[in-house]
């Protein structure tokens, strides 16, 4: 609706077109479908949990710089759990990965919900990787020293440097991190906007009728 | 039924039965079993930290194949010394995907000059204080090539016939000109700790680059006899692994599996043939839902009917095979 004192501002663009897509009650909801029933479900939401675990067991990492965690208990305890955390994350991302391909959960205008998903895995693997060649200690000389050959081989190594400490430092706490946080938000919006998909074959009575594409 | 009329299905908006869901009761307890079990797993288990091995332990170690290697260094054919880009500008040197060679296009943007920054760099920082070894470096530096290639051959065959104990290189007399010398001067500065040191602290005061000395520790045999021991080599799926009895990076079993099976196993290009392979992969992927075939995979399988078991019975659809599904599966 245009305000009578002139046209609508970007503000009032971006707001109506957030609440339109988003609703609260789609944003947060305290039902869902009577399908939404299989363990499967829970490994998206422990594949959050999993990343704020690293996130905040890496944020305590970083605050004393990267040898810290060689030369004091509590920080090697804190990269423990960072380790323990990857684990985790990982495991649950490729079990709902692997659910969500089962159950083509690409259907009804969700292609792009699984295309930032995988994306997300994607900047996730390479987050391990500068993560693994920046432990100075053996396995990340033998890592780096490999790994540099795949990078090097496809023109990639010139610009990505695993050998590289400081480079791999900034990549691995701040700019792959931030990448896969907000993609993660994106993924969590574009599940929330379409809703989880229905299964196969769903009663026709248990489906309305199509909305207009938003 | 078809994709698309699977994709229109699965375009209304549901309005069939519902039940209660508490989303931020499912993340505070998820969030919760995974700090305690990460937690917990910390305390058990603690995480993998091999110590790092320095150019010294290496000197001291394994003297001989540290002098092997810096002789490679010296004389230029270590395998950094051939790599190709980004290290060392060699026409057509690198990795290639049929005629395609991606390594080429990077560029040198991280140049390596082997013998002087790995050899004849550092010992110039100690070169001052020692004048037989000044002049021993300007010897081999105002040699011509083939002199220089003369000697270095001479000595490494000595080499191999000769022996390397603590900081003494022990090798029959030839004509080796000044690189006994200078094999000896690396190997004592190595094993007295200030090789990484005079490799890092000539261009910088600070400096967060390791690529040289890297480098250098990678072109020699004892970091790999010891990834060995480890299990991390290529051959045995070792980016799987990790050092001690610790899970390493299973997520990358798909990458490392190309690795033990031909073409790839037996390539010079393998990495480059990995990588394009992977490329595509991940591409079809991430873009699975665009694939005509690949994006009903999922009906064909028929998972889906455990995952949703549940509603399949609630509509009396779906018990297994046999259902009222069969017979409606897998047309693109």
């Amino acid at each position: 609706m245009r305000a009578p004192d002139g046209p609508r501002s970007w503000t009032a663009r971006v707001r109506e077109a957030a609440e339109g897509a988003l609703p609260p009650e789609k944003l947060l909801p305290d039902r869902q479908p009577a399908y939404v029933a299989s363990w499967v479900y829970v490994f998206g939401v422990t594949t959050l949990a999993a990343l704020i675990v690293l996130v905040a067991s890496g944020t305590v990492l970083s605050l004393e710089g990267p040898d810290w965690w060689h030369t004091s208990a509590v920080g090697h305890f804190f990269n423990s759990v960072h380790f323990w955390g990857v684990q985790m994350f990982f495991f649950a991302m490729v079990v709902h990965l692997w659910g969500k391909f089962l159950m083509g959960a690409w259907r009804g205008r969700r292609r792009a919900t699984w295309v930032v998903g995988a994306l997300t895995l994607l900047v996730a693997i390479g987050t391990g990787l500068t993560g693994y060649v920046l432990q100075q200690n053996f396995a990340s000389q033998w890592i780096s020293t490999q790994a540099k050959d795949g990078f090097n081989a496809v023109g990639i190594g010139a610009f990505f440097n695993v050998l590289n400490l400081g480079q791999m430092l900034t990549l691995h706490v701040l700019l792959m991190p931030a990448a896969v946080v907000l993609l993660t938000i994106l993924h969590l919006l574009q599940v929330r906007h379409r809703g989880v998909v229905p299964p196969f074959d769903a009663a026709d009575e248990h489906l309305g009728p199509e909305e207009a594409e938003r | 039924m078809s994709w698309r009329t699977d994709d229109a299905a699965a375009s209304r908006p549901w309005i069939g039965p519902t039940r209660p869901y508490d989303l931020v009761k499912e993340f505070a307890i998820a969030l919760l079993v995974v700090v305690l079990l990460t937690v917990l797993l910390a305390a058990l288990f603690s995480s993998p930290d091999e110590p790092q091995i320095t150019l010294s332990h290496w000197a001291q170690q394994a003297p001989k194949d540290f002098v092997t290697t810096a002789l490679a260094e010296l004389d230029g054919t270590s395998d950094t010394a051939t790599y190709g880009p980004p290290y060392v500008a060699i026409p057509g040197a690198g990795q290639k995907i049929g005629p395609l060679n991606l390594q080429q296009l990077g560029g040198v943007r991280i140049p390596v000059d082997t013998a002087h920054d790995f050899v004849l760099g550092p010992l110039s920082t100690v070169a001052a204080s020692d004048p037989s070894l000044a002049s021993a470096i300007q010897r081999w530096r105002t040699a011509s090539s083939d002199q220089q290639r003369s000697w270095a051959d001479a000595f490494g065959t000595a080499l191999e016939e000769g022996s390397v104990s603590g900081e003494r290189i022990d090798v029959p007399s030839s004509d080796n000109g000044p690189v006994l010398p200078i094999m000896q001067a690396e190997l004592r500065l190595a094993a007295s700790g200030g090789l990484e040191g005079a490799m890092l602290s000539r261009h910088a005061f600070y400096g967060t680059d390791y690529t040289q000395p890297l480098l250098f520790l990678a072109d020699g045999s004892y970091l790999g006899s010891l990834a060995d021991r480890q299990h991390l080599l290529g051959d045995q799926w070792g980016m799987m692994n990790e050092s001690g009895s610790y899970p390493g990076q299973t997520w990358l079993w798909l990458y490392t599996l190309w690795y033990q099976v031909p073409p790839f196993s037996t390539s010079d290009n393998a990495d480059a043939l990995v990588w394009g392979l992977m490329l595509l992969l991940t591409a079809g992927f991430v873009l699975l839902p665009f694939i005509p075939g690949l994006r009903s995979l999922p009906r064909r399988f028929g998972a889906y009917r455990l995952i949703w078991r549940d509603y399949y019975r609630s509509t009396g659809h779906g018990d297994g095979p046999g259902s009222a599904w069969e017979g409606t599966q897998g047309k693109e």
